[in-house]
């Protein structure tokens, strides 16, 4: 028995109220992004349901996109059957004999949205169930722990069948709850803290800061190659914002004692970063801080830093494990890039003993005998912006090699 | 000429030669070098990996580069023995593995380890539930190879991947040196843990190769050096040649749907016009074969004189596989199906490549035909 569509429930969105219309805008449009190798494929979107439509496309293969896309809580492939009690018997029937494995049990779930319709749920339920026993030899009834479980939708235009419920990913669909800049170091966090932000529906602009000679081309490649990967997540490109940061650290160093040059540093980098949210619109600031991992990351020290601006900022990995953010980074295959070894704008400054408890006032003095706005200024106008696709090369100089 | 020893080695093509001498003469750079010449020999390297990944239907991460089937067999089988022998000491593989399979577990015999060297039907294969029997509670490893290199025999290699998914604590390595191209391969579904592929079996260069290691399985390193290939294979990686390799293995993809069809239309010829000829025995079988190979005995004739005629007219076989043509003997695979020594030991293989055509193959017939009416007036008394 083929399937013909696959039926996707909403979940979280179908909650979102008078918002409901944009949401499923942009889930169907996240997923004609990532069923766009399947031409064939038509979507169908209603208030409550989206259906897609294989029309002779791989149904395994678009099973597998879809298990990706945020803001799907569980999706189904079914069948369309037209309302007639004949049909609806021999479908059924048809599916379940196709399932069905010696010694198996099954039930029968309707959900009726159409009232107008002839039997009710439970007529419904007996009528098919009482068909399928007849004609199956050895099935049985179990309502509690059954291994088929005949989904039976009645709704107004027709009825839908299906016996298989796939888990989605997920969180809302990317872009509905606006833009926000992600703080792209190269390491672990930030690309995690960034997949977080993009599965809660956000859209992502990514900033890394660069100091050439002292940070080398290879760091840049290594944040090309995550922005890539996220890239991937969303399904199109992802904006990166590459900051020359080289003068605004010698001018830190300059200035500020050592034990508070770190945490100057993170200031002149929020700065910069906010500066460039502004330009581009965006409303928040993603980070992959977590709370105590690094000396930068005390209470203390987020609290120094954090003063340099009133925009959100978003730390998704505020309270969790290390261990915890290596797993998620390991299942969307960027901890692997993150652990190259190449210094980045983070690692290369660090003094040899940062203070984990820097005072919020002493920061202040500390940066008060220097005018860093025009050096921010620069870097900002500087900005080296890419535009990164989804799994493809950059390089095309190197194409006729392979 | 016609080249009918596609087995031995194929005829690398010239987009792979062009990769190669454009990489190593302008991208020299060592990728571990961190300027950014050594990145750019990086990026050509990772770049390689994933198209061969993706050709191959597996994560990037899970590619390692070696310098050829040889290689990735040793690592394979002693990387596994060496991590795992705390596990279990018992491996089991086929008595018709390529010598870099079966010596390799000659030398682990020697340490102390046991091989269970599974006999072969008279059409080479072994059976699943062979398999199945052998397996002990102190099996630590499966080792089977896709494609005979010498009958072209093709194994249960889905079969027996899906039974042992029954057994998690065995590992399961597959030869596919000489299947690449030729056979469809599909490491997931059939539960590979580890796969090995040679370059220049498909118009790639000598000296590469690549071992792939499913995710999670760890490897005890034959070579130990600057930690190259995550540590399992050191040694400055072979950028050009890994490039070569890559680009070998897309124009094979490419060119293997149709490319196998051919294949099988003139094994089909070779094997008709053969058949006619008295005294020439078929040993490749028909059901479960690769389309590339067919190999035939000819009774009454040595085989050495028979490839010596023929290359005078300029055709290019051998006799059985060209690794063990040097050690004078009967084939061991021949043998290991129940052939008779005399026919055993004077098997010939003819091996085809996407390169081949049927006119070739007439010509071939038509060259066998006159030889061995030659031969045998001269040999015969």
């Amino acid at each position: 028995m083929n399937y013909d569509r696959i039926l996707i429930r909403y979940g979280e969105i179908s909650t979102k109220g008078r918002n409901r219309k944009k949401f499923v805008d942009k889930l169907r449009k996240s997923v004609r992004i990532a069923l766009s190798p399947f031409p064939n494929v038509k979507i169908e979107a209603s208030h409550d349901r989206m259906y897609v439509l294989l029309n002779g496309e791989n149904g395994i293969e678009i099973i597998e996109k879809l298990k990706h896309i945020f803001g799907i809580q569980s999706f189904s492939p079914a069948i369309k059957v037209r309302k007639d009690m004949d049909e609806l018997k021999q479908s059924s029937l048809d599916l379940v004999s196709s399932l069905y494995r010696e010694g198996q049990t099954f039930k029968v779930t309707t959900k009726r949205s159409d009232k107008t319709f002839e039997l009710n749920t439970d007529e419904t339920n007996h009528t098919i169930g009482g068909h399928l026993l007849q004609n199956i030899p050895g099935i049985k009834v179990d309502v509690k722990h059954p291994d088929i479980n005949l989904r039976v939708e009645v709704r107004k235009e027709a009825i839908y069948l299906s016996c298989q419920t796939i888990q989605g990913a997920g969180g809302l669909p990317l872009g509905s709850s606006g833009k926000a800049m992600l703080m792209l170091s190269g390491g672990i966090d930030s690309p995690v803290a960034g997949f977080l932000s993009m599965k809660r529906g956000l859209e992502i602009e990514a900033v890394h800061f660069f100091s050439p000679p002292f940070t080398s081309e290879r760091a840049k490649e290594k944040v090309i190659d995550l922005t890539k990967k996220l890239a991937g997540i969303y399904g199109s490109s992802v904006t990166l914002h590459i900051v020359p940061f080289t003068e605004v650290q010698q001018a830190i160093r300059d200035q500020v004692p050592e034990n508070y040059t770190m945490t100057s540093t993170r200031r002149m980098m929020l700065r910069i970063t906010d500066a460039l949210r502004n330009k581009r619109e965006a409303l928040a600031i993603i980070t992959g801080e977590s709370l105590g991992q690094v000396a930068s990351q005390t209470l203390e020290s987020m609290f120094a830093i954090n003063e340099v601006t009133n925009t959100p900022i978003i730390r998704p990995l505020i309270s969790m494990d290390k261990n915890d953010i290596i797993k998620i980074a390991h299942s969307i295959d960027t901890l692997e890039i993150s652990n190259r070894p190449y210094e980045d704008c983070c690692t290369i400054f660090v003094p040899a003993s940062p203070k984990t408890r820097p005072k919020r006032e002493k920061v202040i003095q500390y940066e008060s005998f220097f005018d860093f706005e025009p050096l921010i200024q620069e870097a900002v106008e500087k900005v080296e912006t890419m535009v990164i696709q989804p799994n493809r090369e950059h390089h095309q100089e190197f194409e006729d090699l392979f | 000429m016609i080249y009918f020893d596609n087995s031995a080695t194929t005829k690398p093509y010239r987009e792979v030669l062009d990769s190669y001498v454009k990489v190593a003469g302008e991208y020299y750079g060592n990728p571990s070098s961190l300027h950014s010449y050594g990145g750019q020999a990086e990026k050509l390297l990772s770049h390689a990996r994933e198209q061969i990944a993706k050709l191959l239907g597996v994560k990037a991460s899970e590619i390692y580069f070696t310098s050829g089937g040889t290689e990735s067999n040793n690592l394979a089988i002693k990387g596994t023995a060496l991590t795992y022998h705390n596990r279990g000491r018992h491996i089991i593989t086929t008595s018709v593995e390529h010598p870099s399979v079966s010596d390799a577990m000659e030398q682990l015999e020697l340490q102390g380890f046991e091989i269970t060297y599974l006999p072969v039907d008279e059409a080479g294969r072994i059976s699943v539930s062979a398999v199945e029997r052998a397996i002990r509670k102190d099996t630590i490893l499966v080792s089977v190879m896709h494609v005979n290199n010498e009958v072209g025999t093709i194994q249960p290699i889905k079969e027996i991947g899906t039974m042992l998914s029954r057994y998690p604590s065995i590992l399961y390595h597959v030869d596919a040196v000489q299947a690449v191209g030729k056979v469809p391969i599909h490491i997931a579904e059939n539960h590979i843990d580890l796969l090995s592929i040679s370059g220049h079996k498909f118009h790639g260069l000598k000296g590469t190769g690549a071992l792939f290691l499913r995710e999670g399985v760890r490897l005890t390193p034959l070579f130990n050096g600057g930690q190259q290939e995550k540590n399992i294979r050191s040694g400055t990686e072979n950028v050009p040649g890994v490039v070569a390799m890559a680009k070998a293995l897309r124009l094979t993809m490419n060119k293997s749907e149709t490319g196998i069809a051919e294949m099988r239309n003139i094994q089909r010829l070779l094997r008709s016009g053969l058949s006619c000829i008295e005294d020439i025995q078929i040993n490749t079988p028909i059901e479960n074969a690769a389309p590339h190979i067919l190999n035939f005995s000819l009774r009454g004739i040595r085989s050495e004189v028979f490839i010596h005629s023929l290359e005078q007219q300029g055709i290019y076989v051998s006799t059985t596989s060209a690794c063990s043509s040097k050690r004078k003997s009967a084939s061991k695979t021949l043998l290991a199906m129940g052939v008779s020594e005399e026919l055993a030991e004077s098997g010939i293989r003819i091996s085809l490549s996407l390169e081949n055509n049927e006119d070739e193959a007439r010509i071939v017939l038509e060259a066998i035909k006159k030889t061995v009416n030659q031969l045998r007036k001269v040999m015969k008394p």
